[in-house]
């Protein structure tokens, strides 16, 4: 009778323990690598930034499908182009709520008035909230904003159309970057009525699947989920970011248990991590390109046979062993395998030293001439050690008589000497914004980034009309046509030699279900799950 | 005394325009604009790059530039951040408990256990333990901080699982901050297990951080002490009879700790300032992390206002430690 009492209060006891188990908020840490600089994506640039702000807490018109660069319908359910690709009309989602905080509750749903709010704080100079925060806004200025759209109106309460000067098809990819976040109208007027609105940039407000609770800088961030997201709630319950700025010290935290998943590992830590029995490695190609760019102004560059000749006297693979272990991949065109409109029929400049030798003596280098190699003096994911690789393609070019000076500066000043066009060759790289060849191409190859970003100062008709003709059409098939037959004009011309493209590594701890490494460098947490 | 404390409070004003002055020189003497490492490989067109470094007042010359920012400073003003926008000081007083904390709690480890083992060390002259103190401080002392941290997490937080690998607090517990001090908070969030995470956290960056100024105690107590005990009122102390404690605690400590106070309030100083490597190991949110990522991106409000602030509390440490002296030992306040 005893044991039976005793059994059936253990039992009661452990059935108490499972529901209590089941009902544990799941809380996923991820052990972040930095603070962001704020929490309006809209005022920064930095991806840590971003992770931390418009990737949890903030939707887009569009959005970009979690995991890859297709563009699908976010805050927008639709949107019309005109015929002649100067006018956007989207169409807004209905029933949207904004999410209710300590510090705000909204009487309201998702409007026009808060697409347009977002934007025109941008746009408008004269806008109350322009100026606020510092009022930088680097990334819409930066992909030519201001510039490219005539004007923003609200038709009704969801419909917003955009006009632009000029037709612009990455437009809609723009729509989905972070910096096109879409913020509460009623939650900036509230603050700004407060006499507080830098506070409004400091604790957010958004429709995004997760809630701002609390941030301690360079400590932790906390976020719980969005009961009421659009998309259905989150699968997990907190979200927490553990800032750990030392790698080594993140790869500790995950082996402890103290952290989900982790970015940016040490590429030494990466042999252990693909043994660890507790660590899942996940890879994927990051959406990135590292280059050498020749300075077509300078007298030996003007030749695309002395380009060629150099493309094809240097040892990719030696440099992909050597400096990125096992971070990286040759690189055959400007922009990476994850992009659309890839064009896998190139074929890259095999590393031949006689052939080079011979291209060179035909164009009037039989013996040589001397240059320099610009190595960034800091370490990028297209480029984990620049002056490593300068030395291989110094070593390289000694070989067919080009004897390389390798110089850098300080990052600041190399960025603005090497625009300035001041190199003869230069190490450098990108990492795409929004998925579009056209922020690789044009950015860093077209006629108007001449003097700018376009290091090679390369300005060629051919070329460039093929970008500037798939700019004015919206038709992705056409474009992509434009954009594979423009990169078999870039490789014949060769004014960069293609390096690698960096992998992306993502060590997380095997009760992680369901992340995806999303191609722009972000994390999204939003589909993830614990088991 | 009071005439004392004056005549070493005005030491403080040639202290404070030295460090406004070299702070200022040396980071614009580093190379790097702060709107370009911002813009990336992205770059910036000039007109806007122009506007840019006029709204963060770099386009005056720089002397211009110093004189407005002393101007401010005496009216407590220490600039916004150039990154975060937000004012210096508030992104101060944020950090600043965590890296208080942190050497407060470093400061009694070295304490409580250096000195106590240079006494030791110097009474028991040239015995085991004398060896093995100097040996273990000089090892302590030669030990790369970075280093060391990674061995201690290696060792104690990811093979044994003794304490937690880093941060503040686990990330379990969700307590409101309203100290800035961890330890306080999470005993008066009544949360339980709150307080012990807490505590835990803060062990293996406290031996870390702590490691070089415990062995800089020991060794200075220890010659300190060696000095103090040959001298005539300690043998006269003997010689009177008293018993070997009260000749080492009362006759030979007190007048061995003169040196060591000074570099106590030394080494205050220089944890205060130089905990940057351990708050970067253990994620701990304190100032030294900020000063040197503010470095990194050419905020100069941050990196001015920051070290100003902390140059400003060693020079009040130093003072406090003056001071000190001459409670301790008379001698001193009537010389001076």
């Amino acid at each position: 009778m005893k044991w039976r009492k005793i059994l059936s209060v253990a039992s009661v006891a452990v059935i108490f323990c499972m529901i209590a188990v089941s009902a544990q908020a799941k809380t996923f840490v991820y052990c972040s690598e930095g603070s962001p600089e704020g929490f309006t994506p809209a005022l920064y640039t930095s991806g840590t930034t971003f992770d931390a702000s418009s990737r949890q807490l903030f939707d887009k018109l569009a959005m970009f499908e979690r995991g890859t660069t297709k563009i699908i319908p976010g805050l927008a359910t639709s949107w019309d182009v005109s015929p002649d690709g100067t006018v956007y009309t989207f169409h807004l989602r209905k029933g949207v709520d904004f999410h209710t905080t300590s510090f705000f509750t909204p009487t309201r749903q998702f409007n026009a008035d808060d697409v347009i709010f977002s934007f025109m704080r941008q746009y408008d100079k004269n806008h109350p909230y322009h100026k606020i925060s510092g009022g930088s806004y680097e990334y819409f200025s930066g992909m030519s904003m201001p510039d490219l759209i005539k004007s923003i109106e609200k038709k009704d309460d969801y419909t917003v159309v955009f006009t632009l000067n000029k037709p612009e098809s990455p437009f809609i990819a723009n729509m989905a970057m972070d910096f096109a976040s879409i913020h509460s109208a009623e939650y900036a007027d509230k603050m700004l009525k407060a006499g507080t609105p830098d506070d409004f940039d400091q604790k957010p407000v958004g429709t995004g699947p997760f809630v701002f609770v609390s941030y301690q800088k360079d400590s932790t961030i906390r976020y719980v989920a969005f009961d009421k997201y659009w998309k259905g709630r989150a699968k997990i319950d907190k979200l927490v970011f553990s800032i750990t700025p030392d790698a080594s010290v993140r790869y500790a935290k995950l082996k402890a248990g103290e952290a989900h998943l982790m970015p940016y590992p040490n590429p030494a830590d990466l042999a252990a991590m693909k043994k660890d029995a507790s660590i899942n490695l996940m890879e994927q190609e990051g959406l990135n390109v590292g280059y050498l760019a020749f300075n077509v102004t300078k007298p030996e560059f003007q030749k695309k046979e002395v380009r060629q000749a150099l493309s094809m006297a240097i040892n990719k693979q030696a440099i992909i062993d050597a400096v990125f272990q096992d971070s990286g991949k040759i690189a055959k065109n400007p922009i990476p395998p994850t992009i659309w409109s890839y064009n896998d029929k190139v074929k890259d400049y095999a590393y031949d030293v006689a052939g080079a030798k011979k291209l060179l003596a035909d164009a009037g280098y039989p013996n040589g001439f001397e240059t320099d190699i610009w190595a960034m003096p800091v370490q990028r994911p297209y480029n984990p050690n620049a002056r490593r690789m300068a030395e291989i393609i110094q070593e390289d070019w000694s070989k067919v008589g080009v004897k390389a000076k390798i110089i850098s500066y300080e990052w600041g000043e190399y960025l603005k000497r090497s625009m300035n066009g001041e190199h003869s060759t230069v190490l450098l790289g990108w990492t795409g914004d929004n998925g579009d060849p056209d922020n690789f191409l044009a950015v860093l190859l077209g006629c108007d980034a001449v003097g700018a970003s376009n290091r090679a100062q390369w300005c060629y008709k051919p070329f460039d009309d093929l970008l500037m003709k798939a700019k004015q059409v919206s038709d992705i098939n056409e474009r992509t046509k434009l954009y594979e037959e423009a990169q078999v004009i870039f490789k014949e011309q060769a004014p960069w030699v293609t390096i690698a493209h960096s992998i992306v590594y993502k060590p997380m701890a095997k009760s992680v279900v369901d992340f995806k490494i999303d191609p722009f460098g972000g994390h999204v947490f939003f589909g993830v799950d614990l088991k | 005394m009071i005439q004392f404390f004056f005549r070493r409070f005005l030491h403080i004003f040639p202290a404070f325009i030295g460090v406004t002055l070299l702070t200022f020189s040396l980071i614009h003497l580093i190379p790097g604009d702060a709107v370009e490492l911002r813009a990336g490989e992205r770059g910036i067109d000039p007109a806007r790059h122009a506007a840019m470094k006029a709204e963060m007042g770099l386009d005056k010359p720089l002397y211009v530039q110093y004189f407005r920012y002393i101007g401010n400073v005496l009216k407590g003003d220490l600039g916004k951040s150039f990154v975060t926008k937000k004012p210096v000081m508030e992104e101060f007083l944020t950090l600043f408990p965590a890296t208080l904390e942190l050497s407060f709690c470093a400061m009694i480890f070295a304490v409580v256990i250096g000195v106590p083992a240079g006494i030791i060390a110097g009474v028991k002259r040239g015995t085991v333990f004398d060896h093995t103190v100097m040996g273990a401080s000089l090892t302590g002392y030669s030990m790369p901080i970075f280093w060391w941290g990674l061995l201690m997490i290696l060792f104690f937080s990811v093979h044994l699982g003794w304490t937690p690998v880093s941060g503040r607090i686990s990330a379990l517990f969700w307590i409101d901050v309203d100290t800035g001090f961890m330890l306080i908070d999470a005993f008066r969030s009544n949360e339980p297990g709150a307080f012990k995470s807490a505590l835990s956290h803060l062990i293996l960056p406290a031996i870390v951080l702590g490691t070089i100024p415990l062995a800089v105690f020991a060794r200075m107590t220890r010659s300190s002490m060696l000095e103090v005990l040959k001298e005539d009122y300690v043998r006269t102390a003997k010689a009177k009879g008293l018993s070997p404690t009260r000749v080492i605690m009362v006759h030979a400590l007190r007048n061995a700790m003169i040196p060591v106070i000074t570099v106590i309030g030394l080494q205050t100083g220089v944890l205060l300032a130089g905990a940057i490597l351990t708050e970067t190991i253990f994620a701990w949110p304190g100032v030294g992390k900020w000063i040197l990522e503010s470095i990194n991106r050419r905020d100069y409000p941050s990196i001015q206002g920051g070290i100003l602030i902390i140059a400003t509390l060693i020079i009040f440490v130093n003072l406090g430690v003056d001071l000190l002296y001459g409670i301790i030992n008379p001698r001193i306040r009537y010389t001076s």
